[in-house]
């Protein structure tokens, strides 16, 4: 039996196999299947032609409407309720809209939906988050949700890996966001393409179950199959807080092979920003002058939840937000929402001039609640910067944490936390 | 299985963004969400693009988001093929699912011009630039994948019981 990767061995098991090897291609079984608001409705057309009179099992298929929600336009309405047919008409337990709905990648490991060993296909393409709970999980597009739904089953090419060994401890305003830009810049929006990123090493136990989401997150970005990080005490605690289901804990083997190996010193790495229009344009501070801004987004499955808003909170107490600067907080989720409330965060923001939207994926996609003008500039804690992202063509969109958004949202440009914070 | 037209040409990195931009996402209108295909990057394409076209393109063609809904408006706008130095893993994927024919050509892409006349034999694997007289090889499907293209899609692959069990 050959050496395999975290990856690999969950493909084996969920393939029925004693072992897989990279580039074999193998039907696996899937744990759950997630679509949102502008996935789904692709996925239920094409699952109609199955004529089929339910999905797989009903407690593994999860309808999220997250992205154009609170409905922006009739047509948004429409597909909403496309789902929320379907979802009734085939009992779905895991519907969710309204008052119970949250950005997706956000919303399943809050609700315990997801659990290490899983392994999860949505489509959507930053279902990749939930590698950071030690669970197989990546972006496929409608009609293989579909075919999810319908079978409980999808097939995939068992992929290689490039480890990142991760070591030391970050220093103050260093989040894992700055962790995953700073890989991407390193390899490339293309640098992972097909391949696993696997993470481990003893930095590890600095990086909270938020930032590890946040970097899974992102591991597409890099072209990635998917991202996953090693389990250890952190998230077994968050696995048990949430009420998962009994983790399933796999190991790399000490022999596995791997295409390659980077080690990063995490207490070398400094704040970056991924300039337009590709995440891999990754400066830090001093590669950089005044860029003044627009507008500021914190928030979406990449930085939208507590962890996140405590940080901009930190930066925004007692301040406020630049004249010229619109800046939106959007919690990821109504927990979120809620805990914030109670927390004082969404006071801190609404004192220091902040809109504060309920949640939605929103502006991170162009959708609504905040898209730019033409030559406008933001910098948003999202994940991708592309031509036209956030609205007009010609606008900008600058990445960043939620340290360096909150301080740029003060400073009305580019700044790094400590020009606000020391 | 056969595709022949003129080359309309792009370079890195054409993310789905681009493609068809999310704003237009609250339709499953397969003509309506086609009318904005490449709009961001080329707002010149819908009225160049004739039926049998083929789109050439650099590494990473149709990285970001999940949307089938881009490889959708490409067969939809009568691309017959995308031939690229490599393709985004999940609109790799989909392509496959919807039957849109895709192709990796590394060494031809960069000999490739906007406007050249180019003619593709599928079971052969020859791509033949007939504009610039140059003929290339390219590497077949694994049979998992020509099973499901042979079966017209993912779709039709589970109806017709193509994988067994």
């Amino acid at each position: 039996m050959s050496a395999m990767t975290m990856t690999q061995k969950i493909l084996a098991k969920h393939a029925n196999l004693d072992s897989v090897s990279a580039g074999q291609l193998v039907l696996v079984d899937v744990d759950m299947v997630l679509g949102n608001d502008i996935t789904s409705p692709v996925a239920i057309n094409e699952f109609r032609k199955l004529e089929l009179d339910k999905v797989f099992d009903k407690d593994k298929v999860a309808l999220v409407m997250d992205h154009f929600t609170p409905n922006k336009d009739i047509k948004a309405a429409e597909q909403c309720r496309q789902c929320r047919e379907f979802a009734m008409e085939m009992n779905i337990t895991n519907y969710f809209e309204g008052g119970n709905v949250g950005v997706e990648h956000a919303l399943l490991p809050e609700k315990g939906l997801v659990t290490a060993g899983d392994l999860v296909i949505g489509a959507d393409s930053h279902t990749c988050t939930y590698g950071a709970l030690g669970a197989f999980a990546t972006g496929v597009g409608s009609t293989d949700m579909a075919c999810g739904m319908a079978t409980g089953k999808a097939w995939f090419k068992v992929p290689s890996a490039i480890k990142f060994e991760l070591t030391g401890k970050p220093s103050k305003y260093l989040m894992g966001k700055d962790i995953i830009l700073h890989i991407i810049g390193m390899i490339g929006v293309d640098g992972a393409l097909y391949r696993s990123m696997e993470f481990t090493g003893d930095g590890l136990k600095y990086l909270s179950m938020s930032e590890r989401l946040s970097m899974a997150n992102m591991a597409i970005e890099a072209g990635a199959k998917n991202g996953i990080f090693e389990v250890d005490e952190i998230t077994l605690e968050f696995l048990k807080e949430v009420g998962a289901k009994e983790p399933v804990v796999f190991k790399a083997d000490e022999d596995a092979e791997y295409d390659e190996v980077y080690t990063i010193d995490l207490s070398k790495l400094e704040p970056v920003v991924a300039f337009p229009h590709l995440p891999e344009n990754t400066k830090t501070f001093d590669q950089f002058d005044d860029i003044k801004i627009d507008q500021v987004v914190i928030g979406s499955c990449t930085n939208g939840r507590l962890e996140d808003l405590k940080v901009a909170a930190e930066v925004l107490k007692g301040r406020k937000v630049a004249s010229h600067v619109r800046a939106i907080i959007i919690p990821a989720t109504p927990k979120i929402y809620l805990e914030a409330l109670e927390k004082g965060y969404l006071k801190i923001f609404m004192n220091a001039g902040c809109v504060v939207s309920a949640p939605t994926c929103g502006p991170c996609l162009g959708g609504h609640m905040g898209i730019l003008a033409k030559g406008e500039r933001a910098v948003a804690t999202t994940n991708r910067n592309f031509v036209g992202r956030m609205g007009h063509v010609e606008s900008e969109v600058y990445l960043a944490s939620p340290y360096v958004a909150a301080a740029s949202a003060v400073t009305g440009k580019i700044s790094h936390p400590r020009e606000v914070m020391e | 299985m056969n595709a022949y037209g003129k080359v309309i040409k792009y370079g890195d990195n054409v993310d789905t963004d681009v493609i068809i931009p999310a704003r237009y996402l609250n339709t499953t209108d397969k003509k309506e969400l086609a009318s904005h295909c490449m709009e961001d990057i080329d707002p010149d394409f819908k009225n160049k693009v004739e039926p049998g076209d083929i789109i050439v393109a650099g590494k990473n063609f149709g990285c970001g988001s999940s949307r089938e809904h881009a490889p959708i408006v490409i067969k939809e706008s009568g691309i017959s093929l995308v031939i690229a130095k490599s393709f985004a893993r999940i609109f790799y994927r989909n392509a496959i699912n919807i039957g849109l024919a895709i192709i990796e050509c590394p060494e031809c892409v960069d000999e490739m011009d906007e406007g050249d006349k180019v003619r593709v034999d599928f079971d052969k694997g020859e791509i033949v630039n007939e504009t610039k007289n140059k003929t290339y090889k390219a590497s077949p499907f694994p049979p998992f994948i020509q099973t499901i293209i042979q079966n017209g899609g993912l779709i039709n692959s589970i109806k017709n019981n193509a994988f067994g069990g």
